[in-house]
């Protein structure tokens, strides 16, 4: 029962990239790279999606945005960085307007490094995710077992 | 007993073969693409892993919309294959795509409601054409329950030509395919979000997508149903025909939704012009 690494949806969100990493991103999707091979879709909304793709940093403006798009996703879910800037700011970091990196607003899962970061980077990053999806989804069914299991036992105690 | 053998089996193979065949279509798609493309049982790793999210409800009512209107798909399906009135069919059809259209107006978000409003849009376009094939097909086979239409001698193509590209034209907006697909797509995933199914995700979605299987095997039947006097034409001709529709797909953008409505009618009108020539020349016969 692990469809959930068989058919990852991505949500890919530009905070405040140059552009370069966003590139880098689309062209996983062309027929050189073909991320759907993996059964990865690159879909355009936070209710469908399991992993978010975040290249750029974050600035005062799209603050609330990347923490609403979190927000929206369903459970089980993880989110990946792309590009240096993702990661710390980048050479954006110093701006006026940069807060840094993705993790100063949502928790990030899997860092991938380069500037722009690689097609095979971005691929492998996001099969590094995947495991991490994976495992959250067995955490996820798990926490809901036991809180059944304590909600049975709550009731039978009741009822004697 | 025939007819609850056919209900039965509608209900239990069709979203084995409907999963199967988008699992083709997008292999296919891929390949024309360049692409190698997902493994064939992509679809079915698709809605396991819907079944597997988190339910993200906003209104509980879009799920209550949602069930009947996989219940009245699977429902018209069933009637189909069992043989049923070819006129009840079309509306159960027609009434599980309100049920779909209500479901996505059940929550307050503009995106949901620009995909529900072309969705109605596309009911408007198709639904002509939906009944006029039904009565063709009364004109030629007599009756209106497809357990006789299927057992017609008659080549029923041969006297609906037109009646069969109005019904292509519409398959199109039906398959959600391009240049037709406004209200949701297979592809392009990032416009108006994604249209009508936007708020729905987990296994709502899930559903969405299994009925979509059940909509499909059900609308190949009815392609069928032109070539009925000779199954194993028929089969060809049916895979003929959504080997096409995957083509038109591909090579076609998306159109504006006026000219989806006006192909829809205009097919139409090629029905009634084909259903006038046929009363006139049976009329000439008697
Ligand atoms: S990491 Fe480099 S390429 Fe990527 S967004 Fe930042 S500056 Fe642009």
């Amino acid at each position: 029962m692990a469809f959930l690494k068989r058919s990852p949806w991505i949500l890919h969100y530009d905070a405040s990239s140059c552009n370069g990493c966003d590139i880098e991103v689309l062209a996983c999707l062309t027929p050189l790279y073909d991320v759907e091979r993996f059964g990865i879709i690159n879909t355009g909304n936070p209710k469908h999606a399991d992993i978010l793709m975040i290249t750029g940093g974050i600035n005062e403006l799209n603050r609330a945005v990347v923490k609403n798009l979190y927000e929206q996703m369903p459970e089980p879910k993880v989110v990946v960085a792309i590009g240096i800037c993702a990661a710390t700011g980048g050479i954006f970091r110093e701006c006026y307007n940069i807060a840094g990196g993705v993790d100063k607003v949502i928790p990030v899962d899997v860092y991938v490094p380069g500037c722009a970061a690689r097609p095979e980077m971005i691929i492998d990053g996001v099969v590094k995710a995947l495991g991490i999806l994976e495992e959250k989804r067995a955490k996820m069914t798990g926490s809901a077992q036991a809180k059944e299991e304590t909600r049975h036992a709550a009731e039978a105690g009741e009822s004697t | 007993m025939n007819w609850l053998i056919g209900a039965v089996l509608f209900l239990i193979l069709a979203p084995i073969t409907g999963g199967l065949i988008a699992g083709i279509d997008r292999k296919i798609t891929a390949r024309m693409q360049g692409r190698v493309g997902p493994p064939l049982l992509q679809p079915f790793y698709d809605v396991g892993k819907l079944f597997e999210k988190e339910r993200a409800v906003v209104t509980t009512a879009q799920n209550f919309y949602v069930l009947a209107y996989l219940i009245f798909i699977a429902l018209s399906g069933a009637l189909f294959f069992a043989g049923g009135d070819l006129l009840l069919i079309v509306f159960a059809f027609t009434l599980a795509h309100v049920f779909l259209v209500l479901g996505a107006y059940a929550v307050h978000s503009p995106y949901s409601h620009v995909g529900a409003g072309r969705e109605l849009i596309q009911l408007m376009a198709y639904e002509p054409m939906i009944i006029l094939a039904a009565v063709g097909f009364y004109m030629v086979s007599g009756s209106f329950y497809v357990a006789d239409i299927v057992t017609t001698t008659v080549p029923a193509i041969l006297y609906l030509p037109g009646v069969f590209l109005g019904f292509a034209v519409i398959l199109t907006i039906k398959l959600r395919k391009s240049p037709f697909d406004i209200s949701t797509s297979h592809h392009a995933h990032q416009e108006i979000v994604k249209g009508i199914t936007t708020e729905f995700s987990g296994s709502t979605l899930a559903q969405v997508e299994i009925a979509h299987w059940y909509e499909n095997v059900f609308l190949l039947g009815f392609v069928f149903l032109f070539f009925a006097w000779n199954p194993v034409i028929g089969i060809v001709a049916v895979a003929i025909t959504y080997l096409a529709e995957i083509f038109v797909d591909n090579v076609t953008a998306r159109a504006r939704w006026q000219a989806a409505l006006k192909s829809g009618w205009l097919a139409a009108i090629l029905g009634i012009v084909n259903l006038a020539i046929l009363s006139y020349m049976m009329l000439g016969g008697a």
